[in-house]
């Protein structure tokens, strides 16, 4: 690999703590708190990545893989969720959503 | 060395674009950053010889996740300006976490090295005459197949998932309602009215049972 391996991880802590700010930030605002957990887990696979080229072993890259579902999914679901929350409110307030637990 | 410079230059642009998403008033803008940040992370993929999830990060986060979020923000009619709010109470808390959390993955990573016989431990070593996606996904579809199978079964929970949660039955459209249809009896819908000679026949006043078709 060319770049060296700190150098990724550096950019991806980076990312990280950039997404985790975002949750504290914008604590009302729910699509900006999924646009940040989307930022985390990019994170997360910048690292599986790096360490895969880093390390020759392809693993990294196949779990890589599994994350991008399985973040795909959950925004999706997310959205589903906040689509239906907004039909029925007409609100998204993050504050409000504690009403849900009944 | 251009690889450096082209990571240097890719990274600068992905965190920058990173800000904007978190630190933005308008969520469409936040959007629009997030599919910039996306498109450099997949430069950076590439980077690192991992060209066929550069593609699929390219495909679909920028393709399907990120304009799935253009759509909802779009479709929803919601004051950003008030959601907005809390921008500078919340500011200092989160920077002071973001900070700490920093400093600590910093120590993290500078404090540990690979170990001297760890090279042994590899499960799948990259092969050298392969590109990366040949090897990936000779390894997906053999070693990795039940879990390849399962992260379709995901994708397909979380779509038929979101279709159940945003379905509605609109009361307007035009279904047909065959319990209602096969329920009716011709007392319902029919009166025998007896027509006197002469007169013609006057019209029973008018049913209030809502018709359902």
């Amino acid at each position: 690999m060319l770049i060296p391996l700190s150098h990724y991880l550096v950019v991806s802590a980076m990312l990280l703590v950039i997404g985790i700010f975002g949750i504290f930030m914008n604590r009302k605002n729910i699509i900006v708190i999924m646009m940040s957990i989307e930022l985390i887990l990019l994170a997360a696979n910048l690292n599986f990545v790096a360490f895969s080229g880093a390390l020759h072993d392809m693993v990294g890259q196949v779990f890589t893989m599994f994350v991008l579902t399985v973040a795909a999914a959950e925004s999706a679901i997310g959205l589903a969720i906040l689509v239906i929350y907004f039909r029925n409110r007409g609100s998204i307030e993050v504050e409000d959503v504690t009403l849900m637990k009944g | 060395m251009i690889a450096n410079l082209a990571f240097y230059l890719f990274s600068f642009i992905l965190l920058a674009s990173a800000v904007m998403v978190v630190t933005s008033r308008n969520p469409v803008h936040a959007v629009l950053f997030l599919i910039l940040g996306f498109v450099n992370a997949a430069v950076l993929f590439l980077l690192t010889g991992a060209e066929f999830l550069a593609f699929i990060l390219a495909i679909v986060y920028v393709g399907a996740v990120a304009v799935i979020f253009l759509f909802v923000v779009m479709m929803l009619d919601v004051d950003f300006v008030k959601l907005n709010e809390g921008f500078q109470r919340y500011a200092p808390v989160g920077a002071l976490v973001a900070l700490i959390m920093f400093i600590e993955l910093v120590f993290i990573a500078g404090n540990w090295a690979i170990a001297p016989a760890g090279s042994a431990d590899r499960m799948f070593p990259t092969p050298e005459h392969l590109t990366s996606s040949v090897a990936l996904g000779s390894l997906i579809y053999t070693s990795y197949l039940p879990l390849f199978q399962l992260s379709g079964m995901v994708l397909l929970v979380a779509m038929i998932g979101a279709i159940v949660l945003t379905h509605r039955d609109r009361q307007r459209s035009l279904h047909q309602n065959l319990a209602a249809q096969h329920a009716r009896t011709p007392e319902q819908t029919l009166a025998m009215v007896p027509a006197k000679l002469g007169e013609g026949a006057s019209l029973p006043p008018k049913q209030t049972q809502k018709e359902t078709l």
